[in-house]
């Protein structure tokens, strides 16, 4: 085993130029975004298990009421939810083109990409705001101001909670991807984003394309539910 | 050895910085290390002044004490505090954020901010829970069981549920900067297999925190959703299902039990290879163990739900998984007994902590055997032999642990050198004050005195009053080190880089160590617990 | 069964101070033979044993899997109920016992049984998760808001056992407790004799089958809109969505309050649903009524 001094003594950094984006803690730019990117995998493996729990209960109650849950998912406007997700869908695309522009160190690109990424983020929010509006409306929000046809008026609820609670994680995810994209705008306007350090934007992305795919598991699972059935 | 010449390098991660705001916005892994050890040693002292009341109360077999909801409030509150705020957090926060990065070479973790976030999370989350205690306390158990905490329960559940949600965020990103730690910033020639063991038992640990936690964040906002606006995910009068919220919290809450026992078998691990001054023996088995008790921990679940109406057929399967997952344990345990063998073992005050935790953690786990088998189990929970096992496991394991840790490393962590008679003193006083106070509730379980019960009996007595009476020890037991180590940190002999004569990254820097833990980045090429072999033996 | 289940636990008492004792053992004589003499000394280099790791291994899983077996069988014995049961109506609410006894006897914290005879507890519960714990039985079981669940056992001695609430239920858990009072059949017999004049679950469900007006349209001539009641308890019947179901206290429960969830195949979706015109006594009276429904009980009307 190597001997030790018996008094260490810092070590500076001044004898070698390195990168203004380097963390001090790390060897390289190399070893700094591989670890960005596998912390965000890991975080989205977190995710998948976080929205996993609501999965489960969807997928135990609807087996358990299958008439209530198509009754009730009949009641969602299906032309908002399938615009919804054309907007998100094409979200991601964006996204990814600013990921490609970032690598290429297009900035121009890159900030009329996040730019779209975000218009389109946004109109999903608001074509989700009036679809809960619709439903607060039509007093399908669960709870004592609660209506629904007699028959299903008990299980319905449950259809309706589950609804709530899964898009309306998704909506707060969708919020905080949006301010992570501003985020990056910022940083891709002022120059922090370059050729040589464009990770932050793979990695930006890499949660938007995630929050892009809990979507399209939602969308079949609460509006398409035995569409073609008529009950 | 302490060495005679021993010096306080003039640089060290202590010395770097003075003032509230050098600590409050640190990035330096070791310095959050100790702001975490603030807050777990005082949630420690609050759950255990709750502990201290609830074996006052049940001293006696009226409740005479407290009345009952006020009782319901403290078992609630103890086992909140404990799980969340100690258990969950004390090792791998406290040890785990101080030594992974020394312990692999690295400057820091891959995550310094993220780890500072964490611990504001943590703190945050606290004064949540901190604000349902005092503002009228949690009677739910800290398993919060629906429709009781979703509609029945008029005690500050959002809040305390709130605070555990935060809470549970610092275990996540904790997990996730280790994972990434762990697989990206060794030093060069630190391939996995020369890894301390105490790496992979926290590398295990961040798996089930990354996986298992984001599971019961979920199930608390659906509790919330339920009691706030009454949407009705577990209320039967919709048909919702209070069974469903028994399988989501467990999914997380059983794996949760092995966050709290992995890092300790880490602990134990390098403990036991340093006082035998030997390699721990079957050390590829030992890392494989760890990751086998992650994955099968996650499968057994329903072995706390043996009486709650599942099938037949899922008791069965939850139970033979059950039985799986002890193996690993044991071979944990046969392992560090060989280690003993031959080994040249030094009675020092971390080794009384390693050895307690052999004992006790055998006879926890084997207890565990009694409830993995169904016929069995179904007598014996939700009765005092449950809280003895895992009180065997949780105090007598784990907690014994953290102390054995904090003991071993208080000189690379200070600097300093505790006093050793107190400290062998006070390791006897818990060990036989932790007997006292948890044995006989194994013999009150058979006997059929269940838990979570203000009055009880009275021939429930007499082993009562035993437990009690051990419990007043054990108290003592905690509160003699918090004095002497805080002696230590201004009148204890200098320790030098390595008191002990053992091996390990972290007693080849100074103690404390420099912010950037070492002057050169370490280049590996032994294996871990290797003891040079020099004529003499001897140990640099 | 109660003996059974002690076996297995002393037995694994057995096991822990063996296992306990052979480890505190070695650790203690290690600890003293290979105390290290001089301040330099170092351990033996040993890595490990394969041979050693595959043994250790092995041995604890034969020994855990025969504990599983053993286990198994008991909790398989336990969850099945003999054909003939004494059946008891239990209902728990915050923070009492409610038992029926089906010739219409109600007690209150107290249940009388017979020595002798295998006794089923048919459990639910009114608010909260409660569970009802006999030690001295060795049984116990959640007893859960919406459904029905059961346990049995069979007293083989005259006395006096606990009884208690066994899941936390709030406020006073710890004083939800009651008594088992097992008596010699004679006793039993004047015990019930001496029982209200309330008369059986069954004919109070008769009563409430009428008042409901349950009987407009479950007829037993197959004429009314809804299926036959007469000896369907106990059958397994095909519903509209072409699962097969047993028709048990659950089934019957679950119809009466959410008739839209199982509906039989052949009949229309038009039952109205209960919920909240019938309470859980109702419930278990109106169980009963349907289970008395046999081809030639002259209550069929």
């Amino acid at each position: 085993m190597p001997e030790i001094p018996a008094v260490a003594h810092e070590r500076g950094h001044h004898h070698h130029h390195h990168p203004a984006a380097l963390a001090h803690h790390f060897e390289d730019l190399g070893q700094q975004s591989e670890a960005a990117t596998l912390g965000m995998w890991v975080f989205l493996v977190t995710e998948v298990l976080f929205f996993g729990g609501l999965f489960t209960a969807y997928s135990i109650y609807r087996a358990w009421y299958p008439d209530a849950f198509a009754v009730a998912s009949h009641e969602l406007d299906i032309t908002l939810g399938a615009t919804n997700t054309a907007v998100l869908i094409t979200s991601s695309l964006t996204m990814a083109l600013a990921v490609h522009a970032a690598q290429l160190g297009e900035r121009g690109k890159v900030l009329i990409f996040l730019a779209l990424t975000m218009v389109l983020g946004a109109a999903f929010l608001g074509i989700k705001s009036v679809e809960y509006y619709e439903k607060f409306v039509e007093h399908h929000v669960p709870g004592p101001n609660f209506q629904f046809d007699e028959k299903y008026f008990k299980n319905a609820q449950i259809f309706f909670s589950l609804y709530f609670v899964m898009t309306g994680l998704h909506a707060l995810h969708m919020i905080i991807g949006l301010g992570i994209m501003t985020w990056m705008f910022i940083w891709s306007w002022n120059g922090t984003i370059t050729r040589e350090y464009s990770n932050p934007i793979e990695v930006s992305g890499l949660y938007w394309h995630f929050v892009d795919i809990v979507w399209i598991f939602l969308f079949p699972l609460l509006y398409l539910i035995g569409r073609h059935v008529h009950v | 050895m302490p060495s005679r010449t021993a010096l306080l390098p003039p640089h060290h991660y202590l010395n770097d910085g003075y003032g509230i705001t050098s600590w409050l916005l640190t990035r330096d892994h070791k310095r959050i290390a100790l702001l975490y050890l603030a807050g777990v040693t005082f949630f420690f002292f609050v759950g255990g002044a709750f502990a201290v009341l609830i074996r006052l109360e049940l001293a006696t077999p009226a409740g005479d004490l407290v009345n009952d909801e006020t009782y319901n409030k403290l078992f609630t509150m103890h086992g909140v505090m404990m799980v969340f705020f100690f258990l969950i957090p004390a090792i791998p926060s406290v040890l785990g954020n101080f030594l992974i990065p020394i312990m692999i070479g690295a400057k820091d973790l891959a995550f310094p901010k993220l780890n500072l976030a964490s611990w504001y999370i943590y703190v945050i989350g606290s004064l949540f829970t901190l604000y349902a205690i005092v503002s009228g306390g949690l009677d739910t158990g800290w398993t919060f069981y629906t429709p009781f905490s979703t509609i029945a329960s008029t005690s500050n559940v959002i809040p305390a549920a709130l605070g555990i949600f935060i809470t549970g965020f610092s275990s996540i990103l904790t997990g996730l900067n280790f994972i990434v730690t762990i697989h990206r910033m060794r030093a060069p020639g630190l391939t996995w297999f020369r890894l301390p063991l105490f790496i992979w038992s926290h590398y295990a640990t961040s798996l089930i925190m990354v996986l298992g936690t984001p599971v019961i964040a979920i199930t608390i906002i659906m509790v919330a959703a339920d009691r706030l606006f009454h949407f009705g995910i577990f209320d039967p009068a919709v048909g919702g299902d209070p069974v469903l919220f028994q399988h989501l919290f467990w999914f997380y809450s059983h794996p949760a039990v092995y966050i709290m026992i992995l890092p300790a078998m880490g602990v134990i691990s390098e403990l036991v290879a340093a006082f035998c001054r030997k390699q721990v023996f079957g050390y590829t088995f030992v890392a494989f163990a760890s990751l086998g008790i992650a994955v099968l921990g996650f499968l057994v679940w329903g072995h706390h739900m043996f009486v709650a109406g599942q099938s037949v057929y899922a008791a069965l399967v939850f139970s033979i998984l059950s039985f799986l997952v002890a193996i690993p344990s044991a071979v944990k345990v046969f392992n560090w007994t060989a280690t003993m063998y031959k080994g040249s073992i030094a009675w020092e005050t971390p080794m009384l902590y390693a050895i307690g935790f052999i004992g006790l953690f055998t006879i926890g786990g084997l207890t565990g055997l009694f409830l993995a088998a169904v016929g069995l189990d179904v007598h014996v929970t939700d009765t005092y032999f449950i809280v003895a096992h895992f009180h065997y496991i949780m105090v007598g394991g784990t907690i014994m642990a953290y102390l054995g840790g904090l003991h071993y490393w208080w000189p690379k962590i200070s600097g300093r050198l505790y006093n050793e008679r107190m400290a062998k003193v006070s390791a006897v006083i818990i060990f036989i004050g932790f007997n006292l106070t948890f044995f006989p509730q194994f013999l009150l379980g058979y006997l059929g005195m269940p838990r979570r019960y203000h009055a009880y009996p009275p021939e429930f007595q007499v082993l009562n009053v035993l437990s009690s009476a051990g419990a007043s020890i054990l108290g003592v037991g905690y509160l003699i080190p918090m004095v002497y180590l805080m002696w230590s940190l201004r009148y204890g002999k200098l320790a030098g880089s390595n008191p002990w004569g053992a091996v390990g990254l972290e007693w080849n820097t100074t103690s404390p160590p420099p912010t950037a833990n070492f002057a050169e980045t370490p280049i590996v090429t032994w294996a871990a617990y290797e003891y040079p072999t020099t004529v003499e033996g001897h140990v640099a | 069964m109660a003996a059974r289940v002690d076996s297995l636990y002393f037995f694994l008492i057995g096991l822990t101070v063996f296992f306990s004792l052979l480890i505190a053992g070695l650790i203690v004589t290690y600890a003293v033979r290979f105390r290290r003499r001089t301040p330099d000394s170092i351990g033996a280099v040993i890595h490990g044993g394969l041979m050693l790791e595959v043994t250790w291994s092995v041995i604890p899983f034969l020994i855990t899997m025969g504990i599983f077996f053993w286990g198994a069988s008991v909790f398989v014995a336990m969850s099945r109920p003999p054909d003939q049961t004494l059946n008891v109506y239990v209902v728990g609410k915050q923070w009492m016992w409610k038992f029926q006894h089906l010739d219409g006897q109600r007690e209150i914290n107290e249940l009388h049984v017979p020595v002798g005879r295998a006794v089923k507890l048919i459990m639910t519960s009114e608010d909260v998760i409660h569970d009802v714990y006999v030690p001295a039985f060795r049984v116990k079981a959640d007893v859960i808001p919406g459904r029905y669940t059961h346990l049995w056992f069979e007293p083989t001695k005259p006395g006096t056992y606990h009884l208690f609430c066994a899941e936390y239920c709030g406020t006073r858990h710890s004083g939800m407790i009651g008594q088992i009072v097992v008596m010699e059949p004679n006793d039993y017999q004047s015990w019930l004799s001496g029982g209200t004049e309330e008369g059986s679950l069954a004919s109070a469900g008769q009563k409430l089958f009428a008042d409901l007006a349950c009987n407009t349209c479950h007829r037993p001539d197959a004429q009314g809109r809804g299926p036959v009641l007469q000896n369907l308890f106990g059958k397994t019947v095909e519903l509209a969505s072409g699962e097969r179901v047993v028709v048990d206290e659950a089934y019957i429960r679950e119809s009466i309050l959410n008739p839209m969830a199982k509906v039989t195949l052949g009949f229309q979706p038009i039952m109205p649903t209960f919920q909240g015109l019938v309470n859980e006594e109702g419930l278990l009276e109106l169980i009963e009524y349907v289970k008395s429904l046999k081809q030639d009980n002259p209550n069929a009307q």
